[in-house]
């Protein structure tokens, strides 16, 4: 098998474990990322669902990965153009450098939602309305939890279901993580609070993954965490800055109103807009929401419509770390095979 | 006073932040179990009182934790304490020990 | 709360308002309770800024309350709507002006329905034949009064004799804006600045020196609808919504309440009277209540018209106390009497509530 050039775009996790894998396998990996860090939006994540263990040990494991084999790593990529030559890949950057490639492999990961588009809840409106992201940022920095009037909030609520499923705002999917992550933070603020009340508005609890029950009844059990079946309709402002939020109690069959002190909004996964470029760059199909469209949904996940480029990670679907990872080696590896000529048409049948 | 014929009507909205919530702290102290109760409805669904009563016990479970105790007294009558709702319970929830508990509470409150 | 991020939201919900020759058609409601508003409107209009209104006798209601009350069938009340625009197009007028927030809901409603639905439109130009043998074109520009207003704040400002400002403290008035349900939440784009934070009453409230409050209810409905009140006994549901939006605007004192529907206003100023005579409880300072206007009466307050004119007498929250704080100078005796001076008769006084 001889050696060949492979361009990946992207420098998240998708990006930096197919790249890493691929190169192992002896090919010539280059990895483009348009910021100037690799490790994508793991970057802004302190503990991970379920174990709560540390994301940068996630980090340090895939930065090793793609150190030790040696993938050729360019930051600040400004990617203008990329398209198919014959068989060949070219992509141009900003700054004039040309690269020629084998294969491509679209790793270009996903955007938060823009919660602004939820008028009704004030973000970017009522100071003490925050998301998820932002959140976890405030755990990053290690600084004590406060509010933006500098203190320590006593009720917090949590909001599922943002820019998610949801017809006003064109996104009509579920971003799966979502759920957890509010389970997950609840225990974290917890304990950095414990006399803390905090409250989940919630459709549906989204427990699908191994261990998430268990940390939903942890949530419950040991730390008290309240859970209120209804979706935020509005939230407004007290005179005091915190915010009055109306949810209906469905259980109880009554429309309830209540004060908290911050009020986080749990934001779902769109497209990013290095998916729409590069999509539209390289001719890629796109799916009815707006990720990629693979070739089929059961055998051929990582594949895309034009051969030799193929999908990693989140620019296809909402997905969890473990899912990407393992969608990440399988993109190496149809990467491989298709370097290595293994016609995976041939296993089509055609109806 | 004028009679105009009507009156303002009652506002049905819960306020939580006025909500009296005594009952469920005293339960959730004497009876931990009570938390992790995720409302799936398993125990109202076997309960023998709720054959033939108006005895819900998911919907009080949520009335208490909301402070929402104005009808709860009657309501929890009804029960027989036959354990039905335990045995039930996919979550392990005592609830006959929560029950007992409601009525503990509200006596002791005289609500 | 941060401004910046409503100022971005009023950004996006832009809407083309024409800025002349404009074609009124008037409100049941508010010509009957409030007659003085509409004649402010027309003085603003065609004395202050010398633009063209036109208005024809011959039209009518839109049917908007016999529609939302049910009493009307939504046929004949897209038929009568045909039959306002063939008046403006008769009259050779494209720039519909309502003077009513629900007629602005109908007409909005109507041409929404007719565009999804051109077989519809088809039918009504066949009933508006046959029953009056009148025939009309689409309204090139649809805009409620009060956006009208809206577009011409600024020109309002510049003329204005008077700001909201308390005269003794210096310090802008704090003032609620509240907007009938059907200028934005039916269709929000057809709104300035949207539905949930719109701008059209703030914008004026802003350029007039006032201040404007935020307070948790101010989305909630007046109760007005028009189903809930046509039975005695079903009133409390609808004074029970303005109630709400009562004890939630108290804790921060605002003195005055500013609205665009015509429904609003009147439920708003007497829903008080009648909480203080069923309850005891009032809203303003000492015992009075918050006074209620439309944007034409205070834009002509601020221009400097006669109070009386403007027709805040029929009012029942008096206004005296807040014009007294803007330095608004009235002849109290002139306040019952007619234009020959005769008088038109004194109302009662209420129970609990000062005016």
């Amino acid at each position: 098998m001889s050696n060949k050039r492979v361009i990946v775009i992207g420098g998240g996790i998708a990006g930096m474990e197919s790249s890493a894998n691929l190169a192992a396998m002896g090919h010539e990996v280059t990895l483009f990322e348009k910021t100037n860090q690799l490790g994508g939006h793991l970057l802004g994540w302190e503990k991970l669902f379920p174990t709560m263990r540390l994301g940068k040990d996630v980090i340090e494991f895939l930065e090793k990965g793609v150190n030790l084999s040696k993938v050729n790593v360019v930051k600040n990529a400004d990617i203008v153009d990329a398209r198919k030559n014959g068989k060949t890949f070219n992509v141009k950057l900003a700054d004039g450098k040309t690269y020629e490639s084998d294969a491509v492999i679209v790793a270009t990961g996903y955007d938060v939602f823009d919660a602004r588009k939820k008028e009704e809840y004030g973000y970017g409106i009522y100071n003490n309305v925050i998301t998820s992201a932002e959140l976890e940022e405030m755990f990053l920095s290690g600084k004590p939890l406060v509010n933006s009037q500098g203190k320590t909030p006593k009720k917090i609520g949590m909001v599922h279901c943002v820019g998610s499923r949801d017809e006003k705002v064109g996104n009509v999917y579920c971003s799966k993580v979502c759920c957890v992550t509010a389970v997950k933070q609840s225990i974290e603020i917890k304990e950095k609070i414990p006399d803390a009340e905090i409250y989940c508005y919630y459709m549906d609890l989204r427990m699908f993954g191994m261990h998430f029950e268990t940390l939903y009844k942890q949530a419950q059990e040991k730390h008290a965490v309240n859970f209120i079946r209804g979706r935020l309709s509005e939230s407004c402002e007290n005179m005091d800055g915190s915010i009055l939020v109306k949810v209906e109690d469905t259980l109880a069959g009554r429309p309830m109103r209540m004060s908290v002190d911050m009020l986080v909004l749990m934001v779902g996964i769109v497209p990013s807009e290095g998916t729409k470029k590069i999509g539209a760059m390289l001719g890629l199909n796109f799916g009815p929401n707006g990720f990629f469209k693979c070739q089929d949904q059961h055998t051929m996940t990582t594949v895309s419509n034009v051969p030799g480029v193929f999908f990693a990670g989140c620019c296809m679907a909402p997905r969890t770390i473990n899912n990407v990872f393992a969608d990440s080696r399988a993109a190496a590896l149809m990467t491989a095979n298709y370097l290595a000529e293994y016609e995976i048409e041939k296993r089509i049948t055609q109806n | 006073m004028i009679n105009f014929g009507y009156t303002l009507s009652k506002d049905r909205q819960i306020d939580f932040d006025k909500a009296d919530r005594r009952i469920a702290l005293f339960v959730r102290e004497h009876e931990p179990s009570f938390n992790i109760c995720f409302a799936c409805g398993t125990c109202t669904a076997t309960c023998s009182a709720g054959n033939f009563t108006e005895m819900n016990l998911r919907k009080i479970m949520t009335m208490v934790k909301r402070g929402y105790v104005a009808d709860v007294r009657k309501e929890i009558e009804q029960c027989m304490l036959c354990g039905k709702c335990s045995l039930a319970c996919p979550r392990g929830v005592n609830t006959r020990n929560v029950i007992r508990k409601i009525n503990q509470a509200l006596e002791l409150y005289a609500l | 709360m941060k401004v910046e991020g409503k100022q971005a939201i009023w950004k996006e919900y832009q809407k083309e308002i024409a800025d002349d020759k404009y074609f009124y058609v008037r409100s049941c409601v508010r010509q009957n309770f409030f007659p003085g508003s509409e004649t402010t409107f027309l003085r603003i209009m065609r004395d202050e800024l010398g633009k063209d209104v036109f208005e024809n006798p011959c039209h009518t209601t839109c049917t908007g309350i016999g529609y939302h009350g049910d009493i009307v069938p939504v046929d004949t009340m897209m038929t009568v709507v045909a039959r306002q625009f063939a008046l403006m197009t008769e009259a050779g007028y494209e720039n519909l002006v309502p003077s009513c927030i629900t007629s602005f809901g109908i007409y909005t409603e109507v041409l929404d329905t007719w565009h999804h639905f051109p077989e519809v439109e088809e039918k009504v130009r066949k009933y508006l034949k046959q029953a009056t043998g009148r025939e009309f074109k689409i309204p090139k520009n649809l805009a409620h009064a009060s956006d009208i207003i809206y577009k011409f704040r600024k020109e309002i400002a510049q003329k204005a004799k008077f700001k909201l400002v308390d005269k003794e403290t210096g310090k802008p008035l704090k003032v609620v804006d509240h907007i009938g349900c059907h200028y934005a939440k039916m269709f929000p784009d057809k709104g300035v600045g949207g539905a949930e934070y719109p701008y059209v009453l703030t914008g004026m409230i802003e350029e007039w020196g006032g201040e404007v409050i935020d307070y948790p209810e101010r989305r909630h409905c007046c109760g007005f609808g028009f189903r809930q009140y046509l039975v005695q006994a079903n009133r409390g549901y609808s004074m029970s919504c303005s109630h709400k939006k009562f004890e939630s605007m108290e804790p921060y004192k605002p003195d005055l309440i500013l609205t665009n529907c015509p429904g609003c206003p009147m439920f708003l100023d007497k829903w008080q009277y009648a909480i203080a005579e069923l309850e005891g409880k009032t809203y303003g300072k000492d015992g009075h209540g918050i006074p209620v206007f439309t944007y034409e009466e205070l834009a002509g307050l601020v221009l400097g018209y006669d109070p009386w004119d403007i027709g805040l007498q029929v009012h029942q929250v008096s206004c005296e106390p807040l014009l007294d704080r803007i330095g608004i100078l009235y002849d109290s005796s002139k306040k019952y009497s007619d234009k020959n001076g005769s008088s038109l008769g004194v109302p009662e006084k209420p129970i609990n509530l000062k005016i």
